[in-house]
């Protein structure tokens, strides 16, 4: 899509466009290419002398056993992030949207956290589990349970769930919300006057209607918990107990900066490349799609 | 007979009616639920900067508010809190760097997303789509799965520990330009006509018609940019190892020592609300360009 009319000209164009040219350049393009050449190459201990091993540094990665599980630690981390903050945050919406009093002030305490960092939302519900300090923290160990997130894997891998998934929901509220009113009211109508219950309502027609909202919703969650999501471990567990909380986002900084193995860095970066370029496409497509609707 | 089926109508609107209202409580119960899990870790902050260290190292979680208030924040502004392993940076540099990052990242973006928009959808010059795509692809390459090299590349323009180096590879924006250029194809054809009749050069109609028309969507974007630059995480961990340089965030995490107890606490939930502020403030104060922003640059 274009103009009919438009500026002649073709030197001035050109200089519009160059601070964002010069800075795609530099900091997107040039790094993202040494990413991929360097994932090709493997430099020897002291950093001295570099040699070509082609696909080595990903054949090795596939290998590792600690890279297999930063990989399955993903899986896990993602999909209870997106479940649970598209759950949460669907159920909320659906509340908000019905007609009471005072549902401007419920919308306004529920947007807020979007304003929360994402290494401060752990910060935040680092106050509520610790062990020795934490309101919650405190009160599972009176119960009798065992908690210490700084010992215990599971537990780790449940407090970074937790506040990953609370800092998303606010996000997902406001799109379901703006899904939600756009429904014509008088398709909920034809369903009530046809006698469907509430939970009959929801299930077979507000939530197919909101299918797309959803499903955008959806990749925009997975984007968020893979990459995201660094300040979150890196301020709660650093990746620990062990490598309980290791994602593979986590993964490429502590093999790049902690332990400067650069080549099997790269390599990591250019997969983790291939994947958030597959989300985008995928995005991309179905939106276009959705254009039709 | 007409008798029994009025009491059933009454008898229906009675069922519906006590149905309808437990269905409020029901909402109203499920709306308060959710409000308060948002807000309880924010309430256990503020009340936690309000006591000193002793309390709530000793575990009593408080619940109400403390009269440490002051003192807390006024030590935490000044002096800042110390973390085990590093010495402490005053909340008030922390916060100063933290809000130019931000307004540095929002106020760079929204200008060079402007120009190249304009170029963009106003011009036809020899590989516009290139560009146009180029500009496109980077939405597919976040920093955080170009660590290392982008840090390389820092290394060598000598841009490492410098409020330049901090913002200038944030300011690239993809979504902006898309955002601009889909507002600016709304621009009516005649405008465009009327300025050439009238003499006026691109610059010109740029200045005089395309800015003013952009001003709820450069609010708009202002919003989300802001919280984005504020928010920072990572690239400000690798970027600055000068404490001067420190921004609130980072900071912050960094008073929090690992498996540590002595940590001041009081001093690091003072921070925490330090951090906090800003960015809350300005969605709530600016919530419905908020909305309007993340509604549409996600399109």
């Amino acid at each position: 899509m274009r103009k009919k009319v438009i500026f002649r000209g073709v030197a001035l164009p050109y200089l519009l466009l160059l601070p964002q040219m010069i800075i795609t350049l530099v900091f997107f393009f040039w790094p993202a290419g040494m990413a991929v050449w360097q994932s090709a190459q493997r430099e020897d201990a002291f950093g001295l002398s570099t040699q070509f091993v082609a696909f080595e540094n990903f054949t090795d990665l596939f290998h590792d056993a600690i890279y297999l599980n930063a990989a399955w630690n993903t899986v896990i981390f993602s999909t209870a992030v997106a479940a649970l903050a598209l759950g949460s945050a669907l159920f909320l919406a659906v509340q908000a949207d019905k007609h009471i009093r005072g549902a401007g002030v419920y919308k306004t305490l529920l947007i807020w956290p979007y304003a929360v960092a994402p290494a401060l939302a752990a910060v935040l519900w680092l106050f509520i589990f610790h062990p020795s300090i934490g309101l919650v923290g405190k009160a599972l160990a009176s119960l009798g349970v065992n908690w210490d997130y700084r010992v215990n894997g599971g537990q780790a891998m449940t407090m970074v769930i937790i506040a990953s998934a609370w800092k998303q929901v606010s996000y997902n509220f406001i799109f379901f919300l703006a899904g939600l009113q756009s429904i014509p009211n008088s398709v909920l109508e034809a369903a009530a006057i046809d006698g469907a219950r509430p939970m009959r309502r929801f299930w077979g027609v507000i939530f197919p209607l909101l299918s797309p909202t959803t499903f955008f919703l959806l990749v925009v969650n997975l984007v968020y918990a893979f990459f995201d999501t660094f300040g979150v471990i890196h301020a709660l567990t650093r990746g620990g107990p062990g490598n309980a909380t290791e994602t593979l986002i986590y993964k490429v900084y502590v093999d790049g900066v902690q332990n400067l193995n650069f080549g099997s860095s790269a390599a990591q970066s250019v997969i983790l490349m291939l994947i958030v370029i597959s989300l985008t496409a995928i995005q991309f497509r179905f939106i276009e799609r959705r254009v039709h609707y | 007979m007409s008798g029994a089926a009025t009491i059933d109508v009454e008898r229906l609107a009675a069922a519906s009616r006590r149905r309808r209202a437990r269905d409020r409580v029901f909402t109203y119960f499920a709306l308060t639920l959710g409000v308060l899990i948002f807000a309880l870790p924010i309430w256990i902050t503020l009340i936690g900067s309000t006591h000193d260290t002793d309390t709530i190292g000793r575990g009593d979680v408080p619940l109400l508010p403390g009269s440490e208030a002051f003192a807390n924040y006024a030590r935490a502004w000044d002096e800042g809190g110390g973390g085990r392993n590093t010495f402490a940076v005053p909340a008030s540099t922390m916060l100063w760097n933290s809000l130019l990052m931000a307004l540095i990242i929002a106020c760079g973006k929204i200008a060079i997303s402007l120009l190249s928009a304009f170029a963009v959808v106003f011009f036809s010059f020899p590989g516009r789509m290139v560009f146009f795509w180029m500009i496109f692809i980077t939405l597919m390459l976040p920093v955080e799965v170009r660590i290392i090299p982008t840090f390389q590349v820092m290394t060598d323009l000598a841009l490492i520990d410098t409020m330049m180096g901090l913002t200038l590879p944030l300011i690239a924006s993809a979504t902006a330009t898309l955002l601009f250029r889909q507002f600016f194809l709304t621009i009516p054809d005649e405008y465009v006509e009327a300025a050439k009749v009238d003499g006026a050069g691109p610059m010109r109609f740029f200045k005089d018609v395309v800015l003013p028309l952009s001003v709820t969507s450069m609010a708009a974007l202002f919003v989300i940019q802001f919280i984005y630059g504020w928010n920072q995480y990572l690239w400000p961990l690798l970027m600055v190892s000068n404490r001067d340089l420190e921004t609130v965030i980072v900071g912050l995490t960094k008073m929090i020592g690992i498996g540590d107890t002595q940590n001041e606490w009081n001093l690091i939930m003072t921070t925490a609300v330090f951090a906090l502020l800003p960015p809350v403030a300005v969605v709530v104060l600016m919530q419905r360009w908020f909305i309007k922003g993340l509604t549409e640059t996600e399109k």
